[in-house]
């Protein structure tokens, strides 16, 4: 029980992580591997204002999710849309994108070593027990998982009711047939890219509450957002949030059990099993 | 073979020849940059040999270079030296078609999104098994010396030129170049793509081994934070795709002047080496997509263009 629940609330932050992957590689059908390093950078800008002004993290997301919106956009605009123009298919753009990102990544981390130093940093926020079901919790863990929790059901809910959201699930389906009914797909595709990126960096600033992150953390979480993308299957918010959940509950009890050096082992033997069993999701269908 | 062929063979022969000198010079510190430039040409050419023709990126190069280093590592107390070198090939191989077998028969997503991991997922393991049985590190020591790592490493370098030679000649290397362009069109045409891909991955996952176990005394002293840096795996990408994987000899282009760099970089700014690795990267992306290869068959191609107009 007590390995369930604390592995619920870790999955539920990671779901709201591999959300914003999701978005950007299931839209804009960029495979963005500096998608760590925006968390690693919403979880610094909480921790700087935490230190420096003791502005709450819960309040930090309203600065973080726009600032992270406008850097992805340029980020999409100038660096990766002339690769969308580029490519001859889908093929080559995964491979530019996955050089583009990659390089972006290790230039994002050698600013923030150059800028800040390698050191770990984390900050105390509501570090005091709650109890839930009879076992002690830290507040601030819960407190992540009900923040989490809240913007993964707005994400979901936008994207499944409102008409902006069905036009980017469109795009998701098919960008080709996007273009016949009238959307603007380079457009969305840069707008979906920009809210993936924000959604991950609020996700970083939800993490930074519990979680010690240094410089070059961001890599271990782009891995198990990658997988949990690829469990869930490429742009279905139902099945990456279940697939966050099977996460976080698989690595707390490899950690509580075996040894917690081994959580990236633990992720790696699920997402194996589900390349041998499953390779198109939890609620993928098999293509024809 | 025709007479181009003996006329590169020849050429081949002579720069190894000549490379292999380099150990008479008696300096140290050239002896030990030709350790590194030798081990990344082996590693990066055996990479190309894979990724060039597919454009599926690996980045598992730390992960066997890892498992080699540690096969000489443990078994050097029971087993030869030189039996070891083949048996470290062998489990990378073995190793690597494992891999292969889980992650290729997919779309090339998958397949890069496993090898990222691979490097640290190994090391986490092999760091749990040391904790569990009790012992840090491992000692690798042998009377071997720079010139003689040097050496086996040039040798290893020529194997690996005249299989990929060989591959390059095969139908296998006809069958990677068509997954390369259009891989349902491949499969239309009836090659077992899976089957092909893995191949080639075994003889990159198998070189990277063996230099890791010819590395490993060079170490003397190696635990699985030394043994399984990721930054290899990035590395070995920039040093190949800088000097392009279209040619046999492309990667190598790559290798000296990015070594040379690493090391000035390295030496003098140490904290910004992940920097010059990202700027690299987005470098060959915007400016270099062919890498030197690339640029030199544009070149080589504009002057053709221009001495048919003449």
């Amino acid at each position: 029980m007590d390995i369930l629940i604390t592995g619920v609330i870790l999955g539920g932050t990671y779901a709201l992580i591999a959300l914003g992957l999701n978005l950007q590689y299931g839209v804009s059908r960029i495979m963005n591997l500096a998608n760590g390093e925006m968390l690693v950078i919403g979880a610094f800008a909480a921790f700087t204002l935490f230190t420096v002004g003791q502005v709450s993290p819960l309040l930090t997301i309203f600065l973080v999710a726009p600032l992270a919106y406008v850097l992805n956009w340029l980020i999409y605009r100038i660096m990766l849309r002339p690769l969308v123009n580029r490519a001859k298919n889908r093929g080559m753009l995964e491979v530019d994108a996955i050089l583009t990102t990659f390089g972006l990544s290790f230039v994002m981390v050698g600013i923030m070593i150059w800028a800040f130093g390698g050191d770990y940093f984390s900050y105390s926020y509501l570090a005091r027990p709650i109890t839930v079901f009879g076992d002690n919790y830290g507040l601030n863990r819960v407190v992540a998982f009900v923040c989490a929790a809240i913007l993964c059901a707005a994400l979901f809910l936008w994207l499944n009711v409102s008409r902006a959201g069905m036009a980017i699930r469109a795009v998701a389906v098919s960008p080709e047939n996007a273009r016949l009914v009238g959307i603007d797909v380079p457009k969305l595709s840069a707008r979906a890219f920009a809210l993936g990126g924000a959604v991950t960096a609020v996700g970083g600033a939800v993490i930074s509450t519990f979680l010690t992150l240094d410089a070059s953390t961001g890599v271990m979480f782009t891995m198990k957002a990658l997988i949990i993308v690829i469990m869930g299957g490429v742009g279905d918010v139902r099945g990456t949030i279940l697939a966050a959940l099977v996460l976080g509950v698989g690595e707390t009890f490899v950690a509580s059990v075996i040894d917690p050096g081994l959580t990236l082992v633990a992720a790696y033997a699920l997402f194996i099993l589900i390349l041998l069993f499953r390779p198109q999701g939890f609620f993928g269908r098999k293509p024809t | 073979m025709t007479q181009g062929d003996w006329k590169n063979l020849g050429w081949g022969a002579a720069l190894l020849i000549v490379a292999a000198l380099l150990p008479l010079t008696g300096d140290g510190y050239l002896i030990s940059l030709g350790v590194s430039i030798a081990m990344y040409t082996v590693l990066a050419t055996s990479w190309a040999l894979f990724s060039g023709p597919t454009h599926y990126i690996s980045l598992a190069t730390a992960a066997f270079f890892g498992i080699g280093t540690y096969v000489m590592g443990s078994g050097i107390g029971y087993l030869p030296y030189w039996v070891l070198l083949p048996i470290a090939g062998l489990i990378g191989g073995v190793i690597a078609a494992l891999v292969g077998l889980a992650t290729l028969r997919l779309s090339g997503v998958y397949f890069v999104i496993f090898t990222l991991g691979l490097a640290e997922m190994t090391r986490q393991a092999v760091t749990w098994y040391q904790n569990q049985t009790g012992h840090k590190g491992t000692y690798v020591l042998t009377d071997l010396t720079d010139p003689d790592i040097y050496w086996q490493l040039l040798g290893l370098a020529a194997l690996v030129f005249l299989l990929g030679w060989a591959i390059g000649r095969s139908r296998l290397g006809f069958a990677l170049r068509i997954i390369g362009d259009d891989e349902d069109v491949a499969r239309h045409v009836g090659i077992n793509t899976a089957l092909s891909k893995i191949a080639l991955f075994v003889v990159s996952g198998a070189t990277a081994a063996i230099v890791g176990a010819m590395i490993a005394p060079r170490y003397i002293y190696i635990e699985p934070s030394t043994a399984f840096t990721p930054m290899l795996s990035f590395q070995v990408v920039i040093m190949a795709l800088l000097g392009g994987t279209g040619r046999l000899w492309g990667p190598l282009v790559g290798v000296i002047p990015f070594t040379l760099l690493w090391e000035a970089i390295s030496s003098s700014f140490p904290n910004q080496t992940t920097l010059l690795l990202g700027l690299s990267f987005l470098a060959i992306v915007y400016l270099l997509p062919g890498g030197f290869v690339g640029l030199y068959d544009r070149l080589r191609g504009r002057a053709v263009k221009r001495s048919a107009l003449a």
